[in-house]
């Protein structure tokens, strides 16, 4: 018996668990979570607990949470927040990052290891801290705030100057935040297309006749569109489902979508609304998912 | 005629200004000796005293530390078949599907991942009378979860830049499959296998809001009880919190860096010397 | 102010200089690219920077195409000083090594890319980069990529980007050598007949000493960052100056040599590992007692059976030889010990039976008095 299970598992055996184990676990503890959240957003909503049924009567499933999320403000209001969020960060990820990252490849080696260590250093302490250290900036009473207001009050008229600058709670504060949490994202990918380029085209280029700027636009730029473009997804994403961000330093009244999400759930316990939200959030999702992976696809055939 | 990229050293500051006065002044004003934490009122360390005083601060770090390490091994050991598998396999039934799920959880939003896990965990309660109460275990099982993708990337990703032909020289010496992997391709991404327990690690030690979702009474880990501190305002006991952990994890990583600079320096030198004995 | 002409080439070809470099260094740090070099070379030319890596070649035509500022010393091209002039604003166009195409444009667009910044109509534009594609033949390969074309084809394409803007000199870094072979004696070939086509000047910086014959029309062989010597290939080739360039170009097999006594042309020279004295053309300088080096080519020497009546002669055995078809490489032992080596053209067709000479035979090695060469330095 002992002899047959060793040759088993010398044949195939071992291989197949390696497939079998972490497949079963992801199948078990992922997907199925993740279609019950699908099934559960084409029920009704029931005051029992669990607050759910699949209805009594033909077709038992109801897409009644669908037509109210097309109709309602509130959610249609909070979708084009996220967008706008998160599509804001984006871009004043992309604005910084990308000189930050092309600077790293223009420093000296040595240089470029420390820097490169505290671009990622933040990655590795808590996201909930570096949330809240900028809740201390931003707070009325702040060193940071003063001083952005004293500095406000040196420019503008007399009439409009202010005791202190109203920067928590508003989707200011959300964008400013996401800037800071997710700007490692966008670097990080940008740096590595970078990095990768050869210096002899730039020469090239310049040989031909171009100057430094026109080098830039004509020879490096088109280079690292892969970068840019996983660069922005590494950043979308992830800020157009944020939570915490948006709880700790948004404006209530004017939630993002995964807030919403929390709060049909928890405080509404609303789970086929919240379900359908989140089904609508994914497939927000997938479009710009599939302009990468295009992408992606298609430096990788270009290498080739 | 290489001129020095002003313009980009200029942003490379501001950015890493950007980076670092947030912590800066929460590292400075850990050290206030004014309740109000916005408001310097002198130095003072109370806040570090309080915080080692705190029985439920404890309590929340013994208990994600617990959390993590249970999670992030296990996740190392599923996302490390995960990695080979994808890595090593070429065609296996459902490949497709497997690839598809080891992608989707890094992508997932943390709120969706959240209530899909309460759900399942509500209605398996329901169903066959387990977890009849939600804490530790589920909270473990539902990190293991979304960290063992991690695990699987970086393995998969190390595994696809090592040499194929050591493994077939093991082979050609006469060695099972499953001796190879042990003996030969074990060993070699042994480094990326670390990172990932690092990574998993890490990620279990702050997320908070698949753990809210999963958590039951009396499972506090630290991130929930910061974050239910924080909701409610800047508060001076986390800046002390926020200190230690960014000079923990800052020295950590210095060292890590400076550990792998050295190899990689010693490394250039030792090629150069081989290079320069061979001409 | 006046360059020095050199050797006795017509005045019509040396009015001005086309391109002057004046007493250039450049220094990196501590370490010294480039000593105090002086060249100039005339309008129409394929002139070759000669050297082996670090000798400081690629550092000077970078300073020629403004990528390196000379630390002294100024670089002067058709009458304008380079000094201060940025790469963008030369008339230097230069073909890389890598051939540095930009991967995501397409080989017209490669080639158009310079003439952005010319003042031009668009359609003249296009009829320049169809005439560019004319000149290397790569008309039906217009819209591909770079990496959609063969090594030679993008070597073609880099040239045609470079000549696309009429420069004044086109800087050639290594040009064949990521081309194989067979391909590299055909693109020489084809590298000159564009030349004479289009009348630019080429520099051309190599390492090889036979790609610099056949392309060049002057070259300058390079050393630890100084010109050890200028001139024609055949001049290089036969009246090499020092040591270092007489080893660097083609084979040699040199001696230590004494000068017993200097009549007019020639000179009776002592070389020990002959056992004999010598009768070389003497060079200007050369006094009696002074000792010097005997370079002697293998392709110079004769080698029989018998020993000849007269002229200079050295005994020595068979201890080598390769058989390479046209010709053999034979290494005779010298009495003294020395190895010299001999090459001898099989002009005959024949089995190895009608070899000149076989392992181990004892034989006789003779050259004129012009072949060998004295070497002071």
């Amino acid at each position: 018996m002992r002899a047959r299970l060793a040759g088993w598992f010398h044949r195939r055996g071992w291989s197949d668990l390696m497939v079998a184990l972490p497949y079963l676990w992801l199948v078990l503890l992922f997907l199925i979570p993740f279609l019950l959240v699908v099934a559960m957003s084409v029920a009704t909503k029931t005051p029992t607990a669990p607050p759910f049924s699949f209805g009594g009567e033909y077709p038992l499933v109801s897409f009644a949470d669908y037509a109210r999320l097309m109709q309602d403000d509130l959610y249609i209001r909070a979708f084009l927040t996220s967008i706008g969020n998160a599509t804001l960060a984006m871009v004043l990820c992309l604005l910084l990052g990308y000189p930050m990252a092309l600077g790293l490849t223009r420093v000296s080696r040595s240089w470029r290891n420390v820097l490169l260590m505290l671009v990622i250093l933040p990655f590795w302490t808590s996201f909930l801290l570096r949330v809240y250290a900028w809740m201390g900036l931003m707070g009325k009473n702040s060193w940071f705030n003063g001083l952005l207001t004293e500095g406000w009050n040196t420019v503008v008229p007399a009439s409009w100057a202010v005791t202190s600058i109203p920067m928590m709670n508003s989707n200011f504060a959300v964008v400013l935040v996401m800037v800071y949490t997710y700007l490692p994202f966008m670097i990080l990918p940008l740096y590595a297309s970078l990095e990768r380029l050869d210096p002899v085209l730039d020469e090239a280029a310049m040989d031909l006749g171009s100057r430094p700027f026109r080098v830039f636009l004509d020879v490096t730029l088109p280079q690292s569109v892969p970068g840019i473009i996983a660069g922005g997804m590494l950043v979308f994403i992830p800020a157009a489902g944020e939570l915490v961000i948006p709880t700790l330093v948004g404006n209530a009244a004017d939630p993002m979508i995964g807030r919403v999400i929390s709060d049909e759930f928890s405080v509404a316990t609303d789970w086929p609304m919240a379900s359908a939200v989140a089904v609508a959030l994914l497939l927000l999702m997938v479009v710009p998912m599939m302009v990468y992976s295009h992408y992606q696809a298609r430096s990788e055939g270009g290498e080739r | 005629m290489r001129r020095r990229p002003i313009f980009l050293i200029t942003v490379l500051c501001f950015g890493f200004a950007f980076f670092y006065i947030p912590i800066l002044s929460m590292m400075v004003y850990s050290f206030n000796g004014s309740r109000l934490a916005t408001v310097w009122g002198g130095f003072s360390t109370k806040w570090y005293v309080s915080l080692f005083n705190n029985r439920q601060m404890m309590a929340a770090l013994l208990l994600s530390l617990k959390i993590a390490v249970v999670s992030a091994t296990c996740a190392t050991i599923l996302g490390t078949m995960a990695g080979i598998a994808l890595a090593r396999f070429r065609r296996f039934r459902g490949r497709t599907l497997f690839s598809g799920l080891v992608t989707a959880p890094l992508i997932m939003p943390d709120v969706i991942t959240g209530i899909s896990s309460l759900i399942f965990f509500i209605l398996l309660a329901q169903w066959i009378g387990w977890p009849a109460q939600r804490g530790f275990t589920t909270i473990t099982l539902a990190h293991i979860t979304f960290s063992m993708v991690y695990v699987t990337t970086v393995v998969q990703a190390r595994m696809s830049q090592a040499d194929r032909s050591i493994e077939e020289a093991a082979m050609d010496l006469g060695s099972k499959p499953w001796q190879v992997m042990w003996d030969v391709t074990l060993p070699v991404i042994s480094p990326a296998i670390l990172s990932g327990w690092l990574l998993a690690f890490t990620i279990s030690m702050d997320e908070v809001v698949i753990t809210s979702f999963t958590t039951g009474p009396g499972s506090t880990t630290l991130p929930l009880l910061i974050w239910s501190k924080v909701k409610l305002g800047v508060t001076p006991d986390v800046n002390a919190l926020a200190t230690l952990t960014v000079l923990v994890v800052g020295v950590g990583v210095a060292v890590a860096g400076w550990v792998l600079n050295r190899a990689e320096r010693r490394r250039d030198e030792d090629a150069r010397l081989a290079y320069r004995a061979n001409e | 102010m006046e360059a020095v002409v050199t050797g006795a080439a017509p005045a019509a070809e040396t009015e001005t200089p086309f391109i002057r470099i004046e007493g250039v260094s450049k220094t990196f740090g501590t370490f010294q690219a480039v000593r105090d070099v002086n060249l100039t070379i005339r309008r129409g030319e394929i002139f070759s920077l000669l050297g082996g890596s670090g000798c400081g070649k690629t550092t000077l035509l970078r300073m020629l195409a403004g990528f390196e500022e000379p630390t002294a010393g100024r670089i002067f091209i058709d009458g304008q000083d380079m000094a201060g002039v940025p790469a963008y604003d030369r008339p230097v166009h230069m073909m890389f090594q890598s051939y540095a195409l930009f991967p995501h444009m397409s080989v017209e667009k490669n080639i158009g890319y310079g003439l952005k910044h010319e003042a031009m109509s668009k359609a003249q534009r296009e009829a320049r980069v169809r005439e560019m594609l004319e000149l290397v033949q790569l008309a039906p390969f217009a819209t591909r990529k770079p990496h959609q074309i063969s090594g030679g084809q993008r070597q073609r394409v880099a040239l045609a980007r470079a000549l696309a803007r009429q420069p004044k000199l086109l800087l050639l870094d290594e040009p064949l050598a990521a081309l194989d072979k067979k391909l590299r004696e055909h693109t020489q070939f084809e590298l000159m007949s564009i030349q004479e086509r289009t009348g630019v000047t080429f520099m051309v910086v190599t390492h090889d000493q036979e790609e610099a014959m056949t392309l060049s029309d002057r070259i300058a062989v390079m050393d630890k960052g100084q010109v050890k010597q200028v001139g024609s290939p055949t001049e290089i080739y036969e009246f090499p100056q020092s040591r270092f360039v007489a080893g660097f170009i083609g084979s040699i097999t040199a001696f230590e040599a004494k000068v017993v006594s200097v009549t007019g042309e020639t000179a009776e020279v002592e070389v020990p590992a002959f056992a004999a004295t010598i009768t070389a053309r003497a060079v200007p300088g050369l006094v009696a007692g002074q000792k010097v080096t005997l370079a002697i080519r293998p392709e110079k020497l004769t080698i029989r059976q018998e020993r000849p009546a007269a002229g200079n002669v050295v005994e020595g055995t068979v201890k080598d030889l390769a058989y390479f078809g046209k010709d053999s490489l034979y290494r005779i032992t010298l009495p003294s010990g020395d190895l010299v080596a001999v090459h001898a053209v099989n002009a005959k067709r024949g089995t190895e039976a009608l070899r000149v000479a076989d392992w181990y035979d004892r034989v006789w090695l003779s050259f004129e008095p012009g072949a060998a060469i004295l070497l002071v330095e």
